[in-house]
This record gives C-alpha cells, sequence and structure tokens, in this order.
C-alpha cells in the first residue's frame, strides 16, 4: 500500500475519514464515549443533536490540539503531559463556543449548544486527540481524522438510537431496560463493525 | 532534572491561566446582555435586571417568587409563567412539560427562560404577595414515629399573612453532598398568628428535604422558606364542610378549622375524618376532642384501617373512603376539603361523587 505521506491530499483525507469512522469507529471498537451515549440515545433527535455536536468538537479539537502538541509540547519537551494539556484545551474550547453559539443563534443552542457541557469531558474526543498522536499526520489529516472519528460517533449514537426508539415499547426482562438492554444493542453492533475491520490499513 | 519540574509545572500554570482568562473574558463578552427589563401584568411592575441569568432567579432577586420546587432544574414544572413578549424559542427541557395549549398560551418554565432581552411576562397577582422569610426553629416536636411539627419565629420579615390553607416553600440546606432543595408543606398554624409558623411534616424515605428536617435541622437554627402559595382554602358559602386527610395532610384542615374557631363561623357543621393505619400513627387526638368538645358545629372522627381486632380501638375502623361513604350517604349538599397522597384524593373523590356531591364543591391539595 502507498504510504500517506506519497498519496495525494484528497486521497489521503477521504481514506483517513473512512478508516476514522468504521474500521476504527471510536464507540463500537474503542468502547469511547460510552456514559454520553448511555444516557442520551433514549431519542433519535437527541441522539443526532449530540452526534452533531461531537462532530463540530472532535474536528476542532483535534485540529488545535495538533497546533498545541506540534508547536507547544514538542518544542518544550513536555510531550508526557499531552494528556491533561488536551483535556484543558478541549473544556476551554467547548465551553468557548457553548457561549458563542448561545449568544448567536437560539435555534443552534437549542439543538445543539445543550450538549457541548456534557462532552466537555467526554473521553471520545479526547480519545481522538490522543490516537491522533499515534499516526505521522500532518495537519490537515489530523482534521480530517478528527472529523471522520466525530463521525463514526455520530453514526453509531444515532444507530442505537432509532434502535431504542424502536424498541422502546417492547416488553423487556425488567432487569434489562433502560442501560442494559443499551449494552447488548452496542455489543452487538460492535460485532457487525468488526466486518469494517482490516478493510483499510494506514 | 529540577529544570524539568519547573517547566513542566510552569507549562501547566501558565495553559490553565491563559485559558482561564480567556474565558472570563469571554463570559465578559460575549455574554453581556446589558440590563433588560421585565414588565410583569403590563406595567404593574417593572423591574431593570442584568441579563444573563433566568428568569427564575431575577424575579426572585426582585422578591417575587414563583413557586418551584427543583430549584431550578426543569423537573418540577410549577414554576409555569405567561411570557407574552421576549421568551425565546421553547427550549429541549421544557418541551415535555408544556401542553399545546399551553405552548398556545405562551406558558414557559421561568427556570428555563433566560433573561437575553426586554420581556412581558404575566403572574397570577396573588404571587406579589410572597416573600421569602428567615425563621427560627422553635422546635420540631415529634407527632408520631415519623410525623413532627416545626414551630417556627420568623426573623425577617417578622410576620406573614395567609388564608388558611395555603402552603409554603420549605428550603433545606446542603448536607453530605446533597443539594439545598425546596419542597412544599402546608400550614398547620392559625393566620392569626402572625409572627410564628407551623408545619406538619411526615419523613419520606430518602427523601432529601425531610431527611434534613429530621436527621440535620436543629431547635434554634435559622432556616428560609418562602410563601404563602396555594388556592385551598374555606370558601365563601354556606355549605357544610367534610374534610378528609391522613398523615401528615391534617396540616391545611388543621389551620382551617381552628381558624373558623376564632372568626366564629359557627353556621357551617364540619366533620373531619382522619385516616390512619394504626393507633401509633394518630396525632392531636387530645387537641380535636377538645375542639370537639368547645365548638359544636364541629366532629371529629378518626378512622384506623390496618388496627388488630383485639387491641380495645373502640372508634372508626376500615378505609376512610368506606368510613365517609356509611357517616354520608348523600353528600350533595355538602362541600369537601382533601389532603393527601394523590391515590387517596382520587378515592375520595370518586366515593363523594358517587354520594351526589358536585365536582366543583370538591376542593383538594395533593401532594406526593
Amino acid at each position: 500500500m502507498t504510504p500517506l505521506a506519497d498519496m495525494s491530499l484528497f486521497a489521503s483525507f477521504a481514506l483517513i475519514f473512512v478508516s476514522a469512522a468504521f474500521t476504527d469507529n471510536i464507540l463500537l471498537a474503542r468502547f469511547l464515549g460510552m456514559c454520553s451515549c448511555l444516557g442520551v440515545s433514549k431519542k433519535v433527535d437527541t441522539s443526532l443533536g449530540l452526534g452533531a455536536a461531537v462532530i463540530f468538537v472532535t474536528a476542532c479539537t483535534s485540529a488545535l490540539n495538533y497546533l498545541v502538541y506540534q508547536y507547544l509540547l514538542l518544542p518544550l519537551g513536555l510531550d508526557y503531559l499531552r494528556l491533561i494539556t488536551f483535556i484543558v484545551v478541549i473544556a476551554a474550547f467547548t465551553q468557548l463556543v457553548e457561549m458563542i453559539i448561545e449568544r448567536v443563534s437560539e435555534k443552534l443552542y437549542n439543538s445543539l449548544g445543550i450538549f457541548l457541557p456534557l462532552i466537555t469531558v467526554n473521553c471520545a474526543i479526547l480519545g481522538i486527540s490522543l490516537f491522533m498522536l499515534n499516526k505521522p499526520y500532518s495537519f490537515l489529516q489530523a482534521f480530517a481524522f478528527g472529523l471522520g472519528g466525530g463521525f463514526g460517533w455520530f453514526l453509531a449514537i444515532s444507530l442505537i438510537g432509532a434502535i431504542r426508539e424502536r424498541i422502546n415499547e417492547a416488553a423487556l426482562p425488567r432487569g434489562l431496560e433502560g442501560p442494559g438492554i443499551t449494552l447488548i444493542i452496542i455489543g452487538i453492533m460492535a460485532l457487525g463493525f468488526i466486518g469494517f475491520s482490516g478493510m483499510i490499513k494506514i | 532534572m529540577l529544570a524539568q519540574i519547573a517547566i513542566s509545572v510552569g507549562f501547566l500554570l501558565a495553559c490553565g491561566l491563559v485559558l482561564a482568562g480567556l474565558l472570563l473574558l469571554a463570559e465578559k463578552k460575549i455574554l453581556n446582555y446589558g440590563t433588560c427589563h421585565i414588565d410583569v401584568n403590563s406595567g404593574r411592575k417593572d423591574l431593570a435586571v442584568e441579563g444573563g441569568s433566568s428568569l427564575l432567579s431575577s424575579l426572585a432577586e426582585n422578591n417575587i417568587f414563583i413557586p418551584s420546587a427543583c430549584g431550578g432544574r426543569g423537573s418540577c414544572a410549577y414554576c409555569k409563567v405567561t411570557v407574552r413578549e421576549g421568551g425565546g424559542m421553547i427550549g429541549p427541557v421544557e418541551e415535555p412539560y408544556l401542553t399545546p395549549e399551553e405552548r398556545q398560551a405562551h406558558v414557559r418554565l421561568a427556570c428555563q427562560v433566560k433573561v437575553r432581552r426586554d420581556l412581558r411576562i404575566e403572574i397570577p397577582d396573588e404571587l406579589f404577595n410572597v416573600s421569602r422569610f428567615r425563621a427560627k426553629l422553635v422546635h420540631k416536636k415529634p407527632l408520631t414515629h415519623d410525623i413532627v411539627e416545626l414551630r417556627m419565629q420568623l426573623l425577617e420579615p417578622g410576620e406573614i399573612t395567609f388564608e388558611a390553607g395555603q402552603y409554603v416553600q420549605l428550603e433545606s440546606a446542603e448536607y453530605k453532598g446533597r443539594d439545598s432543595v425546596m419542597r412544599g408543606y402546608s400550614i398547620s398554624s392559625v393566620p392569626s398568628d402572625k409572627d410564628h409558623l407551623e408545619l406538619i411534616i411526615r419523613r419520606v424515605p430518602d427523601g432529601i428535604c425531610t431527611t434534613w428536617v429530621f436527621d440535620h435541622l436543629q431547635s434554634g437554627q435559622e432556616l428560609h422558606f418562602s410563601g404563602p402559595y396555594g388556592f385551598f382554602h374555606l370558601s365563601d358559602t354556606d355549605a357544610p364542610l367534610i374534610c378528609i386527610a391522613g398523615g401528615s395532610g391534617m396540616a391545611p384542615i388543621w389551620s382551617i378549622l381552628r381558624d373558623m374557631k376564632e372568626k366564629g363561623i359557627t353556621h357551617r357543621p364540619a366533620t373531619y375524618f382522619f385516616g390512619a393505619l394504626t393507633r401509633r400513627d394518630l396525632f392531636f387526638m387530645d387537641e380535636f376532642r377538645q375542639l370537639e368538645k368547645e365548638c359544636p358545629w364541629f366532629s371529629f372522627v378518626p378512622a384506623l384501617s390496618k388496627e388488630p381486632d383485639d387491641s380495645g380501638w373502640t372508634g372508626e375502623r376500615g378505609l376512610i373512603t368506606d368510613v365517609v361513604a356509611r357517616r354520608f350517604p348523600d353528600a350533595s349538599t355538602h362541600e369537601a376539603y382533601l389532603c393527601g397522597s394523590p391515590g387517596m384524593i382520587d378515592a375520595s373523590v370518586a366515593v363523594l361523587r358517587q354520594n351526589g356531591m358536585p365536582e366543583e364543591n370538591i376542593f383538594y391539595d395533593k401532594f406526593s
């Protein structure tokens, strides 16, 4: 396979996006971001809202954290501080975006903004920022990785939300209601997503 | 090594400071809505408030207290107000609590409406009389194994004006990691006792407020409540009364009956049915017997539903609704005053309707 550096910009961009979204799905292959997924996936609307917020935040923070890592942490020899630095950057970024959205558009705030505090400390977002460092990505490729990772999470939570809405009326054994059945659904979906693994290797 | 530590600590510190500074600056610049005006009830009051916080807290700062049990988290839906102008869109938190008719009528949850611009709102006139009181607990007297009576001396404001039957919202203090909450309790003292207030509170297992009252609140301690709220009070008709309440639901009835005695309302016969499980759940027996002796218009009927047969109890037995039905086969000219759990109220309403009481003559205060 051609190494990433030799590919055209668009090809590498698309490849990274697809691999982050499907073969390496952050929720179904890595099991990150589970808490907010369990909490918010009761309905499709809210799943879509939270998923969209996650796409936006992962894309922006992975780019932001890439810059912080390359131009602050590496030159200072502090790359072992990346975890704590990334958390702080993500938290500050989501807070800032929440404020801006609230001021700019009430409609956008009601559909997206209210989820931002929920994902301030979401592990999926931190995970994407950390995993991005495992590969020798360029700035744009890091952005694509964040976008793809966020899209993968969006896809997973909207599917789970849709399934949960469907089984809402079904008679379940009492011990399985709510998070119990959701974990089983996620497990089955994760099995399905294993089918993607190995399709793309970068 | 030392340099390494210094660099990393310095970096983290700088990082935190820069980001915190940025956020503070952003909050000041972005979330600054300036002064907004809230017009209450078409000019009855015009408030100038700092924009940015919720309508509920902005009104509270200006001494208008909208009832709220959850403290502004959008889960009790008590704080409904009509927002004519400037409320913005209905948010996802309040959506489930508003019926289509309420949406049509511009009803919103005050805790979920953020003051971003000038507002025009309408609230019930009674709420203008509501204040937040600071009081000192005089005593906490156990009435049964799970019911206490609180007596408070009002400090600030020093007097309260209310109608017998109304309720106040008690604010619990924070304890053991549980937040302060507000819960409604009916007033059991009489309106003429202006500088004191009494409440009858039953312990709710794991309840945030009642656990605080039972386990943490001490005599002499200061506490806060707001009120009076509610529309449960004696009507001004001449109809005879049937009062039904059990446990801590007795509070408003106890207040109404003594208020009638003080005001000299003697032409309306009143019967109070006190439903309880066993004899250990009864309280104020002597007080009610005394009232019965002093007031020929009043009769008191305690009834036990789970008292063992051989206990020597000579009063009424059975469910309180059955006792009422037995005593008043024809209730068509009476008025009923009920206070208690939703289940008990619904059962009582059904029995009274069956015995001919028109629905508009039944007044109740449901609490859960």
